[in-house]
């Protein structure tokens, strides 16, 4: 198996705020590296994950399915999920998979964490 | 390289000021993705052609269905087969989405396009569901490259979700796999799911698989199956769902249609008259 080339870095926002960069290629073979960057970020006072797509490279089917699975955990804790970042490209297979229904999209971070806060 | 994130790589807000948040925010690339043509064209709602050899009702007009919109618990089932060291990931799946109808199990058919399996692809379902009714329902081609396809389901469909049909190279051997991502698209499929549903799904992709391996060249095909519930929580504010049931639909259709049949039968016998 290939090994994944994706890299993801938490920032975080105050106690209930995170932020995780994604840069590189979201496949199912990088479910351990966003399993983990969860963990980094959603601690339990996590209440708001921000995803940030602006370096993303490549997805494919399984990536979303992956994020299908980390959308699970996330409302197994309570936590708002939103985006940021997603090219038109990857905005549109938001839609046509109907993620976006329960992914938050939103223009910039400042937007992001903003719209999430209200 | 493979780089985990962890407790070493969170840095504060302080830490990033705002310049660097935007810019980790990349503006949109003007070259397409080299995914781009892999995936399907945004579709609002599905668009159908005739197709013979099936009904081909209830999927024309429907939306499509994630594991999202779904109702019943979400599981992931993965199917998997070794394919033996001299076929490749990609001889798999180019055979596989070439000649996908064929390794359907018998009693079920599939009218998928000419060409095979294609992005933004929408395929006919029959599917045996005992007492000599057809389920009529739909698959569209959400992605397809040359290591894997997605078939993604619409309203009324049993389940609301994806499979991917994929195969990678691991050691020294090529394994194939189909797995899906699903939830029952309302409470009577559900309920449908649980009392033996889930068993028959298992046989159908089992079947399948096998069916690939023998095309593939494989004397005795072993398929490894795996079940694991996602989340146990079912979604009733979806249970209206249950609107689109292509199970009581195809039911209501199969009943109906002699009477539809002798209604057109009628209707031409008049105008030859009146005309």
């Amino acid at each position: 198996m290939n090994a994944p080339t994706l890299t993801m870095d938490v920032r975080r926002f105050g106690e209930t705020t995170a932020v995780v960069d994604i840069r590189g290629e979201v496949t199912a073979a990088c479910e351990p590296v966003l399993m983990s960057a969860y963990e980094a970020a959603g601690g339990t006072a996590t209440s708001r994950l921000v995803l940030n797509f602006g370096g993303l490279e490549y997805m494919n089917s399984g990536g979303i399915g992956m994020l299908v699975t980390l959308l699970v955990r996330a409302n197994r804790q309570r936590q708002q999920l939103a985006a940021y970042g997603l090219s038109e490209h990857y905005r549109e297979i938001f839609e046509l998979t109907r993620l976006d229904e329960a992914i938050t999209i939103y223009d910039s971070e400042e937007s992001a964490l903003h719209g999430v806060v209200r | 390289m493979t780089e985990t994130a962890g407790p070493d790589k969170v840095a504060t807000a302080d830490q990033i000021g705002l310049s660097a948040r935007e810019a980790a925010a990349r503006p949109p690339d003007t070259a397409p993705p080299r995914d781009a043509a892999s995936w399907a064209r945004k579709v609002d709602r599905l668009e159908v052609d005739h197709r013979s050899g099936v009904r081909g009702t209830n999927v024309a007009g429907r939306r499509l269905t994630g594991p999202v919109q779904g109702f019943g618990k979400m599981w992931q089932k993965t199917y998997r087969m070794d394919a033996g060291p001299q076929i490749t990931p990609e001889q798999a799946i180019a055979t596989w989405r070439e000649h996908f109808p064929e390794f359907w199990p018998k009693g079920n058919r599939f009218a998928g396009a000419l060409t095979g399996i294609n992005p933004g692809d929408v395929a006919l379902l029959d599917l045996a569901i005992g007492g000599g009714v057809k389920l009529s329902t739909g698959v569209f081609v959400l992605y397809a490259d040359a290591e894997s396809f997605t078939l993604m389901t619409p309203q009324g469909h049993m389940f609301a979700g994806w499979i991917t049909f994929s195969a990678e190279r691991a050691d020294d051997t090529t394994m194939v796999q189909a797995q899906v991502l699903m939830r029952a698209n309302d409470p009577l499929y559900e309920i449908a799911m649980t009392l033996g549903g889930h068993r028959k799904e298992d046989k159908f992709w089992a079947a399948t698989l096998t069916a690939l391996g023998h095309r593939l060249g494989l004397p005795d095909p072993k398929v490894e199956a795996r079940s694991t519930c996602v989340d146990s929580k079912r979604q009733w504010r979806h249970s209206r769902n249950i609107w689109h049931n292509s199970m009581v639909r195809s039911v209501l259709q199969t009943i109906s249609a002699p009477l539809v049949g002798l209604s057109r039968l009628a209707r031409g016998m008049n105008s030859r008259t009146n005309g």
